[in-house]
C-alpha cells in the first residue's frame, strides 16, 4: 500500500498517478470519488443525494489522514477484479506516475501496472455519486456498480448513466464497430472491414501513445442511447469509456506497456458546429465547435495536489486542490502544533494547462457583425498542439463557472465565465500540409439543398444560367462569364508522381485584357468575393515576397517563421490578381512555377520548402498603351512574356465594342440597375449563396474522367489546332493547349454534375478555347486577311462586282492558313471601312471611286446587327448615316428603304452612289 | 398601471413586479410583456423626450437604475454572456428562500444561492456604443424636459481656428442652469449647482474609451441586450433606451478583481479593463427598447418619414426654394462658382440607397480642385458644411497624419476589442478629405494602407477592418469630399475644378466674409432639414423616361464613342438622381434628366478646358 508519507516526491507536473482523478470519478463509489483511494474517511461517506455534490466534499479534506479509514477496510485494491470499476482506480494508486516508478511498475503490466493519467480535461466540479433510482440510496458499494442485474438501477447521480451498461455498451461498440464507407485519412491503413477501433487500439500497443480518437458520429450510428449520454453527460461517460477501453486493451494485449492508461477522446460531435450557436443549453455537454486560434497563452502549471509539511515534525499532508482551492490543514495531525503547515511547492503536484481563445471562423459569420471569441482551457498533451492562425474543431466540455460567493460582499455579479475544457484538436486545415487531396473542409450540405442542388443541375441550361448569374451586375461579356465560371469549378487533379511526372494542374488560369473602364476590376472583386479562399492582390501593390512567401524573424521566439502571401492563402481558391501588368519583372516571375507546377519553393534564411499554392489565377492586365490598340498583336499589346501568356489557359479581351445595339442594351442594363428594387434583380437570377454552394458541391463530390469520345474529340481538336499553325511553319498549339482543352471539358462536366466528360463539353471547352483565341489575336488576322484580300482584288483587276463565295474561295485557295467565313467578313468590313469597297448583299464591288461613274461619290458601307426588338434603331442609322455623309458633304443618300426589315443575322449592308 | 414616473424612474420596479405576477400566476412570456410594456409607452406623444438622454445629461444627473436614452453607435460588439436570469436568495437570518429575477442588472441581491436548483441560467450581448462619431453639436439639438437642461454656447470662429486636427473637440460649457422646475421630483437630481464640473472627460484620460476619430468626447456605454441581437449589426446608429447601471457596488466588485480566487481569471489585464471598465466612466445601459435611427438630424422627426405626411408635404414644398436659397450660399462660398456649387450641393445629398453584388449605388464622391492654398480656404470650408451636416469629420491629409493616424479599425486580440479607426464612421457622415495639407515626401508602410483604404472606401464604400488573421470587409455609407489643388490622387466619381470668379488680390478679404450670421440661424436650419430630408426621399424611375436616357445613352456613344463610357452613364444616372431629389421630385422627369445631362456636360467641358491650360496634369 501506498501511503502519501511513502510518496516520493518530485513529481513531474501532468504525472499525476492520483487515484481520485476525475477521470476515476464517475463508475467509482462515494468515498473512493473524493479523496485518494486509500485514505477517505468514513464519516462523510453519504451526501444526500438531494445536496449538490460540491457542497459535500469540501468539509471532508482535512480529517483524510488515516490509512484505513476507508469503508472497505477488506476489500484491498489490488484484490478487487479487474472488471469491476474499482480496479479502474485502486491499481493505479500503488504505483507512482515518475519515470522511476514507472519502471517499477511496468514489468506488472496489465491495467494494474499502468498508471492512471488525471483528466482536468473533465474536470473535477461535479464528483457525483452514484444514486439507486429505486431506492434513492447512494450507493456506497463499488461491488454494486459492476451488477446492473442486482434488480435496482444504479446511475451516477444527477445523470441516467449506469455505469455498468454504459461500459458494457461501449465495448461492444469498440468490438463491433464497422465502417466499411471510412473515407477519414486517419483510418488510412486500416482494414475498413474489421471492427475498426479494435484495430486503432492495435495501433496503440504498437505505438504506444495512449490516446483513442473515438468519432462521436460512429457512436450515434452505433447506438444512438450512447451518442445522447455521452453529448449530455460527458464528464460522466468519458471515464467509463476509458474505464472499458483499458480493461478492453490489457484483456488483449496483457504484455504492452504504456506511459499511463488509454484515455478516450471524442470527436466530432454533431450538436453544435458553431460558436454563435452556444446558448446556456449546452452547459455541461459535450460540443465540437469550428473556430481559428487567435491566441495561445504561456504554459500555466495548475496545482492539482498540495503538499504540506510540518515545520515542528516534518509530518507531510496533502491537499487536493478543489476548484481552484486549497484547504490548508490549520493543525498537524501528528503533532498538534496549530498553524505549522508550510506549502512545500517543489512536491506539489501540477499539470500543464494553456489559455486559447478561439475566434469564429469568417464564414460562419453573419454579415455586419464581430466575430465571437471563445475561452478554451488546454491540459496536458494537449497544450501547445494549436498555435494562432491554426483553424481548428474543438471537441469539449462547455462550462459556466459562476461567480464566487464571496462573504465579505452582500451582492455579487450575476455573470457566469464560460469557457471550454479541451479534449479534443482537430485541424481543419492539416490536411493542406500534407498535401493530401480534394478539400479540405467538408462543406455541409442538408439533403434539401443536394436535392434543389441536383435540380438546378439536371436541367439543360444550367451552364447559361449560372453564368448568367455571375456577377449580374456586369453586363454581358458573356463568353467571360463563362470562362471563369469554368474556372471556378476546376478540373479533376490528376496525380501522375508515380509515371514520374507528379501533379497535373487542375486549375484554370485567365487573363482579362482590355481597355480601362471596361469592369475588369469588378469582375475580380466579384470573384473575390464568391470564393471561399480568394485573393485579391493589385500588380502595383504586391511584391514578390507578398504574393509568395517570406521569412521574418519572430520578435518573441526569436525563430525563423515563414509568413505565406498571397499565392499560398489561396491554395485551393481564387488569386485575383489586378493591374497584371504594373507588376515589376521580378514579382512576375515567381508565378512561373505557380501557375503551372502550383508550387512554390522557398529557399532562404535556412528554410527550403515547397509550400502547396494550388491556386487559380484569374488576372486582369491593361494594354501598354492604356488603350486597346488593334493595330498590334496581344504580344505587342500586354507586352507580357510569351511564356507567362502560355500558362493562362484563357485570355480573354475585354473591349469596348462601340456598337449601338450594343450601345443600347448596356444603358438599358445600367439603367435598371439603378431603379429596379433588390427583389426584383433577385428574381431574375439565382442569388450568391446558392451560386457558392452549387460550386462548392461541385468541386467537393463531383470528378468527372473522359469518356472514350471526349478523348477522341479532344484528340482532333488538338491535330486540328497544330495543323492551323504548321502550314505558317510556326507551331500554334503545345501541349498545355491541349491540357487547357481538358481541364475545360471536365469542368463544363463538373457544371453539368456529370461524372463523365462528354463530347459536349468537349465542343464547349474548343467553343470557349477559339473564342478566347479569336479575341486574342483576331485582330492581326484581320488586318492580315485584308491584305491578302486586298492583294486579290487588285489581281483580279477591274472587275467592278465579285461574287462573295467565289472571292471568299478564292482566297482560301490563295492563303496557306484556315480562313473562316467570319474572318473572311470581317476583312471585308474592315476594306469597307476604309473605303476600298462596297458589299451589297452577296456581290462585292470595288469602291465607286475605282469604277467609271460619276467623278465624285461617297459611299458608305455600314454593318449592322440589329436585334428584334430595335425597330426603331433604323431611325438612329439613318440619321448616322446622314451625319457622315454631311461630314463628307460630298453626296446626298439614297437609302434602301426596305433597312427596316433588316434580319438580326444579316449583315446590312446599305450602299448609296451618286446617281 | 404604474404612473408615468414610475416606468422612468423605476423601470426595474415595473420589471420586478411582471416577474412577480408570472411567478404566482404561473403564466410564461412574462419577459415579453415587459417589453411590450416599454415599447407602448415610448410610443406616447412626448413620452421619448420625457426620458433623459445620456447624450446631454451628464452622468452624475442621472439616477442610477433609472430609464434612459442613448443616442449612439454599435463600435464593439463584445461576446456573449451568460448570468442568472432567475436565482434564489436565502435570507441569513430567517433562512427564507425568495426567487429573483437578475434581468437588467448587474449585481444580484445578497445571498444568493449559487447551487439553487431553480436559478435559470440566461444569456446577453453586450455592445460597446460610443455617441454617434463626428456629430456636430451646433444643430441646436434641444432636449425639453429632461431634469436637465445644458444650454450649449455657440462654438466662436477663433475656437474652430484651433481645431485644425481636431474639429470634433466639442468645448462643451455646461452653463448649468437647472431646470427648476424638475417634473419628476427626482431627488438626486436636485443638488443645486451653478456650474456643472467638465471633469467627466478629464477623469477619462487614463482609460482609452476607444471613440472612432480624434478628440472626442462624451459617454460611452456598455449595452447590454437581452433579445434579438442578431438583428443590430456593428456601426449601426441607435437610440437605446435602457436601464442606467451605474451601481457603486459593481465599480467596487469590479476593482477586487479576485484574481487568484477567480479560478477562470486569466483574462489578461488589458481585457479586464476593456471589458469592465469602472461604471463611473462606462455605465451600462441594459437595453429595454432601441430603434434603428435613419438619420441624427433633431430638425426632422424621429419616425419614419411617410408616416409623418404634413411634415413631408409642408417641406417637400418648400425644397425648390430651399435649394435656390442654398445653391447661391453655396456659390458665395465657392468663390462665386456657380456650377461647382451645383455639385457640391448633389454631393451632399448623396448616399447608397443599394447595392448590387460589390457595386454601390448611388455613392457620389466629389473632388473639389482648385482650392486656393492660402487663407485656410479648406478649413473655413468644412467649417461650413460642418454646420450643415448632422455629423462629419475633417481628414487633413498632411504626411504626418496620413502615416501616423489610424483610419482601419483593427482587432486587439490582447484587450480582446476592436480598436477603432477613423473610418468608422455611422452612414451618411461627411468626411472632408483635405488635399491641400499634402506636401512631397515618403508613405511608410502606414500611409499607403491609408490611403488604400481611403480608396477602397471611395470605390466600393466599405473598409476591411483587420483582424490581424483575415480581413473583415464592413460595407459603409460615407460621402467623402476631397479638396485639393490638381487632380486628387484618390479616386472620385466626380471631379470638378474650381473657378474662382474672384481676383486672388480679394481673396482674404473676400473669404473673410463668408459666414452665416447668427441671425441666420433659421435659415440654417431650413438648410438643415433639407439636406437631411432629401436624402431619404424614395426615388424611382419610370419606364418611359427610362427608355429616353437609353435613347440618349445611344445617341451619345455614337457621336462620340471614345469620350462617353459605361462609367458617364453611371455618373449621369447618379447627377439625375441627385438633381430630381434636391428639387423635391421622387421620380426622375425628362426635364430633371435634360438638366443633369446639362450641368455635366458643362462639367466635363470645363474639365477638358482645364486639361489643355494644364498639359502636365494627368
Amino acid at each position: 500500500m501506498s501511503s502519501p508519507a511513502s510518496t516520493p516526491g518530485g513529481r513531474k507536473r501532468g504525472r499525476n498517478t492520483n487515484p481520485a482523478t476525475p477521470s476515476s470519478e464517475g463508475p467509482t463509489s462515494p468515498p473512493s470519488q473524493r479523496r485518494r483511494g486509500q485514505d477517505s474517511s468514513g464519516g462523510d461517506l453519504m451526501p444526500m443525494p438531494t445536496s449538490p455534490a460540491t457542497d459535500v466534499l469540501s468539509p471532508a479534506a482535512p480529517q483524510d489522514t488515516s490509512l484505513f479509514s476507508s469503508p472497505r477496510p477488506s476489500v484491498m485494491p489490488n484484490e478487487v477484479d479487474i472488471s469491476s470499476p474499482l480496479g479502474y482506480w485502486t491499481p493505479s494508486s500503488r504505483v507512482e506516475g515518475t519515470p522511476s516508478s514507472r519502471v517499477e511498475g511496468t514489468p506488472r503490466s496489465g491495467v494494474r501496472g499502468t498508471p492512471a493519467r488525471q483528466r482536468p480535461d473533465l474536470g473535477s466540479v461535479r464528483k457525483a455519486p452514484q444514486v439507486d433510482l429505486q431506492s434513492d440510496q447512494p450507493s456506497t458499494d463499488g461491488a454494486v456498480a459492476s451488477e446492473p442485474n442486482a434488480g435496482h438501477r444504479l446511475v451516477i447521480w444527477g445523470t441516467d448513466v449506469n455505469v455498468g451498461t454504459c461500459k458494457e455498451k461501449f465495448q461492444r461498440f469498440l468490438q463491433r464497430f464497422i465502417d466499411p464507407t471510412s473515407t477519414e485519412d486517419e483510418n488510412a491503413g486500416l482494414d475498413l472491414n474489421e471492427p475498426l477501433y479494435m484495430q486503432k487500439l492495435e495501433e496503440i500497443s504498437v505505438v504506444g501513445d495512449p490516446v483513442l480518437n473515438v468519432n462521436c458520429r460512429h457512436v450515434q450510428s452505433f447506438d444512438a442511447e450512447l451518442y445522447r449520454q455521452l453529448i449530455c453527460y460527458p464528464q460522466e461517460v468519458i471515464p467509463t469509456f476509458d474505464m472499458a477501453v483499458n480493461e478492453l486493451f490489457f484483456e488483449r494485449f496483457p504484455d504492452s506497456v504504456l506511459e499511463y492508461q488509454i484515455q478516450v477522446r471524442p470527436y466530432n460531435a454533431l450538436k453544435t458546429r458553431n460558436m454563435r450557436s452556444l446558448n446556456p443549453e449546452d452547459i455541461d455537454q459535450l460540443i465540437t465547435i469550428s473556430g481559428m486560434v487567435i491566441r495561445t497563452s504561456q504554459l500555466i502549471p495548475e496545482m492539482q495536489e498540495a503538499f504540506f509539511q510540518c515545520q515542528v515534525c516534518a509530518f507531510s499532508a496533502r491537499a487536493e486542490v478543489d476548484r481552484g482551492r486549497i484547504a490548508e490543514p490549520a493543525v498537524c495531525r501528528n503533532c498538534n502544533t496549530t498553524h505549522s503547515m508550510a506549502l512545500v511547492h517543489n512536491r506539489s503536484l501540477f499539470s500543464d494547462k494553456q489559455m486559447i481563445k478561439i475566434q469564429e471562423s469568417p464564414e460562419d459569420m453573419p454579415a455586419g457583425q464581430t466575430p465571437h471569441t471563445t475561452i478554451v482551457y488546454a491540459h496536458n498533451d494537449l497544450v501547445d498542439r494549436v498555435q494562432p492562425g491554426d483553424r481548428v474543431n474543438i471537441t469539449g466540455i462547455y462550462r459556466a463557472v459562476p461567480m464566487r460567493v464571496n462573504p465579505r460582499q452582500s451582492n455579487v455579479k450575476s455573470v457566469y465565465k464560460t469557457h471550454i475544457d479541451v479534449i479534443h484538436f482537430r485541424k481543419t486545415d492539416e490536411k493542406r500540409l500534407h498535401g493530401l487531396d480534394e478539400e479540405a473542409e467538408q462543406k455541409l450540405f442538408t439533403e434539401d439543398r443536394v436535392q434543389t442542388l441536383k435540380e438546378l443541375a439536371a436541367k439543360p441550361d444550367v451552364y447559361e444560367r449560372l453564368s448568367s448569374a455571375l456577377a449580374p451586375s456586369i453586363y454581358e461579356h458573356e463568353d467571360i462569364k463563362k470562362g471563369i465560371l469554368l474556372q471556378l469549378f476546376g478540373g479533376t487533379r490528376k496525380d501522375f508522381s508515380q509515371t514520374g511526372r507528379g501533379h497535373f494542374r487542375a486549375d484554370v488560369n485567365i487573363l482579362l485584357c482590355g481597355d480601362p473602364g471596361t469592369s475588369k476590376s469588378q469582375l475580380l472583386q466579384y470573384v473575390y468575393n464568391l470564393v471561399p479562399r480568394g485573393q485579391y492582390t493589385s500588380g502595383k501593390g504586391s511584391s514578390a515576397v507578398g504574393l509568395t512567401a517570406y521569412v521574418m524573424k519572430d520578435p518573441e521566439t526569436r525563430q525563423l517563421v515563414l509568413q505565406t502571401g498571397a499565392l499560398v492563402l489561396s491554395d485551393n481558391g481564387i488569386c485575383c490578381i489586378d493591374e497584371f501588368d504594373k507588376m515589376s519583372d521580378n514579382t512576375r516571375s515567381v508565378l512561373h512555377e505557380v501557375m503551372e507546377q502550383q508550387t512554390l519553393s522557398i529557399a532562404k534564411a535556412g528554410i527550403i520548402c515547397q509550400l502547396n499554392a494550388r491556386t487559380a489565377v484569374l488576372a486582369a492586365a491593361n494594354p501598354v498603351e492604356s488603350q486597346w490598340n488593334p493595330k498590334k498583336t496581344t504580344i505587342e499589346n500586354i507586352q507580357l512574356p510569351h511564356t507567362l501568356l502560355s500558362r493562362f489557359d484563357l485570355i480573354f479581351l475585354m473591349l469596348d465594342p462601340q456598337d449601338e445595339a450594343y450601345d443600347r442594351r448596356l444603358a438599358h442594363h445600367l439603367v435598371s440597375l439603378y431603379y429596379q428594387s433588390e427583389e426584383q434583380m433577385e428574381e431574375e437570377f439565382l442569388d450568391m449563396a446558392m451560386l457558392k454552394d452549387y460550386i462548392a458541391y461541385a468541386r467537393t463530390y463531383i470528378n468527372p474522367r473522359l469518356s472514350e469520345e471526349a478523348s477522341q474529340a479532344l484528340i482532333e481538336a488538338y491535330v486540328d489546332m497544330r495543323k492551323i499553325g504548321s502550314g505558317h511553319g510556326m507551331v500554334s498549339a503545345y501541349p498545355r493547349q491541349l491540357e487547357s482543352l481538358i481541364r475545360l471539358a471536365e469542368a463544363h462536366a463538373k457544371v453539368r454534375f456529370s461524372e463523365k466528360v462528354e463530347t459536349i463539353d468537349v465542343e464547349e471547352a474548343k467553343r470557349l478555347h477559339r473564342e478566347a483565341l479569336k479575341h486574342a489575336t483576331a485582330r492581326k488576322r484581320r488586318e492580315e486577311v485584308a491584305q491578302a484580300l486586298k492583294k486579290l482584288i487588285e489581281t483580279k483587276g477591274k472587275t467592278p462586282a465579285m461574287k462573295y463565295q467565289l472571292l471568299l474561295d478564292d482566297l482560301r485557295g490563295q492563303s496557306e492558313t484556315a480562313i473562316t467565313k467570319e474572318l473572311f467578313d470581317e476583312a471585308l468590313r474592315a476594306l469597307a471601312d476604309d473605303d476600298y469597297l462596297t458589299v451589297t448583299g452577296k456581290t462585292v464591288r470595288q469602291s465607286s471611286l475605282q469604277c467609271a461613274g460619276p467623278p465624285v461619290c461617297c459611299c458608305c458601307c455600314v454593318f449592322l446587327g440589329v436585334t428584334r426588338s430595335d425597330v426603331h434603331t433604323s431611325v438612329c442609322f439613318w440619321t448616322r448615316l446622314k451625319k457622315m455623309a454631311a461630314s463628307s458633304g460630298l453626296c446626298a443618300l439614297n437609302i434602301h428603304s426596305n433597312t427596316k426589315r433588316i434580319r438580326s443575322s444579316h449583315i446590312a449592308v446599305i450602299s448609296s452612289t451618286k446617281q | 398601471m404604474p404612473s408615468t414616473h414610475d416606468w422612468i424612474n423605476d423601470p426595474l420596479g415595473v420589471v420586478e413586479g411582471m416577474f412577480a405576477a408570472s411567478q404566482s400566476s404561473q403564466s410564461s412570456g412574462w419577459e415579453k410583456k415587459a417589453v411590450e410594456f416599454f415599447k407602448e409607452q415610448l410610443k406616447e406623444k412626448e413620452a421619448q423626450t420625457l426620458v433623459p438622454s445620456l447624450n446631454d445629461v451628464p452622468l452624475h444627473y442621472l439616477k442610477p437604475d433609472s430609464l434612459v436614452k442613448f443616442r449612439c453607435l454599435v463600435q464593439d460588439m463584445f461576446d456573449p454572456e451568460f448570468f442568472m436570469g432567475v436565482y434564489e436568495t436565502v435570507d441569513p437570518a430567517t433562512q427564507a428562500r425568495t426567487l429573483r429575477c437578475g434581468k437588467y442588472k448587474d449585481v444580484t441581491e445578497s445571498g444568493v444561492d449559487v447551487n439553487s436548483r431553480s436559478t435559470v441560467t440566461a444569456e446577453r450581448q453586450t455592445f460597446y456604443c460610443v455617441p454617434i462619431p463626428g456629430e456636430n453639436h451646433n444643430q441646436g439639438r434641444v432636449v425639453p424636459s429632461t431634469s436637465y437642461v445644458p444650454s450649449r454656447q455657440k462654438r466662436s470662429y477663433e475656437e474652430d481656428e484651433e481645431m485644425e486636427v481636431q474639429p470634433q473637440k466639442q468645448k462643451e460649457t455646461h452653463a448649468a442652469s437647472l431646470n427648476a422646475a424638475d417634473p419628476h421630483g427626482n431627488g438626486d437630481c436636485k443638488r443645486q449647482e451653478t456650474e456643472a464640473p467638465s471633469g467627466q472627460a478629464a477623469s477619462a484620460s487614463h482609460l482609452d474609451l476607444n471613440f472612432p476619430l480624434p478628440g472626442e468626447k462624451g459617454p460611452s456605454c456598455l449595452v447590454k441586450v437581452y433579445e434579438d441581437w442578431e438583428r443590430f449589426k456593428l456601426n449601426d446608429t441607435l437610440q437605446v433606451y435602457g436601464v442606467l447601471s451605474v451601481s457603486p457596488a459593481f465599480s467596487a466588485l469590479a476593482d477586487e478583481k479576485d484574481s487568484f480566487l477567480d479560478p477562470v481569471g486569466m483574462e489578461s489585464a488589458a481585457e479586464q479593463r476593456v471589458h469592465s471598465p469602472p461604471a463611473s466612466l462606462v455605465p451600462r445601459l441594459h437595453l429595454l427598447h432601441a430603434e434603428r435611427l435613419e438619420h441624427n438630424n433633431p430638425l426632422l422627426p424621429g419616425a419614419a418619414l411617410q408616416e409623418n405626411s404634413t411634415f413631408l408635404s409642408s417641406a417637400l414644398g418648400e425644397m425648390a426654394a430651399v435649394r435656390a436659397e442654398l445653391l447661391s450660399y453655396f456659390t458665395h462660398v465657392l468663390l462665386g462658382d456657380a456650377l461647382a456649387a451645383e455639385f457640391l450641393l448633389l454631393h451632399l445629398l448623396s448616399s447608397v440607397y443599394s447595392r448590387r453584388d460589390v457595386l454601390p449605388l448611388g455613392k457620389f464622391t466629389l473632388n473639389l480642385s482648385g482650392c486656393p492654398t492660402g487663407a485656410a480656404y479648406t478649413q473655413r470650408l468644412y467649417q461650413i458644411i460642418q454646420q450643415l451636416v448632422p455629423s462629419s469629420f475633417y481628414l487633413p491629409m498632411s504626411l504626418q497624419n496620413m502615416n501616423q493616424i489610424r483610419l482601419v479599425p483593427r482587432k486587439d486580440y490582447v484587450a480582446n476589442r476592436l480598436v477603432s479607426g477613423a473610418l468608422q464612421l455611422a452612414s451618411s457622415t461627411s468626411l472632408f478629405l483635405d488635399e491641400t495639407q499634402m506636401e512631397p515626401g515618403q508613405l511608410d508602410p502606414t500611409g499607403v494602407r491609408n490611403v488604400t483604404a481611403l480608396g477602397n472606401l471611395i470605390t466600393w464604400q466599405k473598409v476591411d477592418y483587420d483582424f490581424n488573421f483575415h480581413q473583415m470587409e464592413f460595407p459603409c455609407n460615407i460621402n467623402v469630399l476631397i479638396a485639393s489643388e490638381g487632380r486628387s490622387l484618390l479616386p472620385s466619381d466626380c471631379h470638378i475644378h474650381l473657378q474662382p470668379q474672384v481676383a486672388p488680390p480679394h481673396l482674404e478679404e473676400y473669404l473673410s466674409s463668408i459666414h452665416v450670421h447668427p441671425q441666420a440661424s433659421s435659415q440654417l436650419n431650413k438648410f438643415r432639414v433639407f439636406l437631411s430630408l432629401a436624402r431619404l426621399l424614395d426615388y424611382n424611375i419610370s419606364d418611359e423616361v427610362t427608355k429616353a436616357v437609353e435613347d440618349d445613352f445611344v445617341d451619345m456613344r455614337k457621336d462620340d464613342p471614345q469620350s462617353i463610357s459605361a462609367d458617364d452613364l453611371h455618373r449621369m444616372l447618379v447627377v439625375a438622381r441627385l438633381l430630381s431629389l434636391s428639387l423635391g421630385q421622387t421620380s426622375l422627369s425628362r426635364d430633371v434628366w435634360l438638366r443633369s445631362k446639362h450641368i455635366e456636360t458643362l462639367r466635363r467641358s470645363r474639365m477638358e478646358q482645364h486639361k489643355s491650360v494644364n498639359g502636365n496634369e494627368p
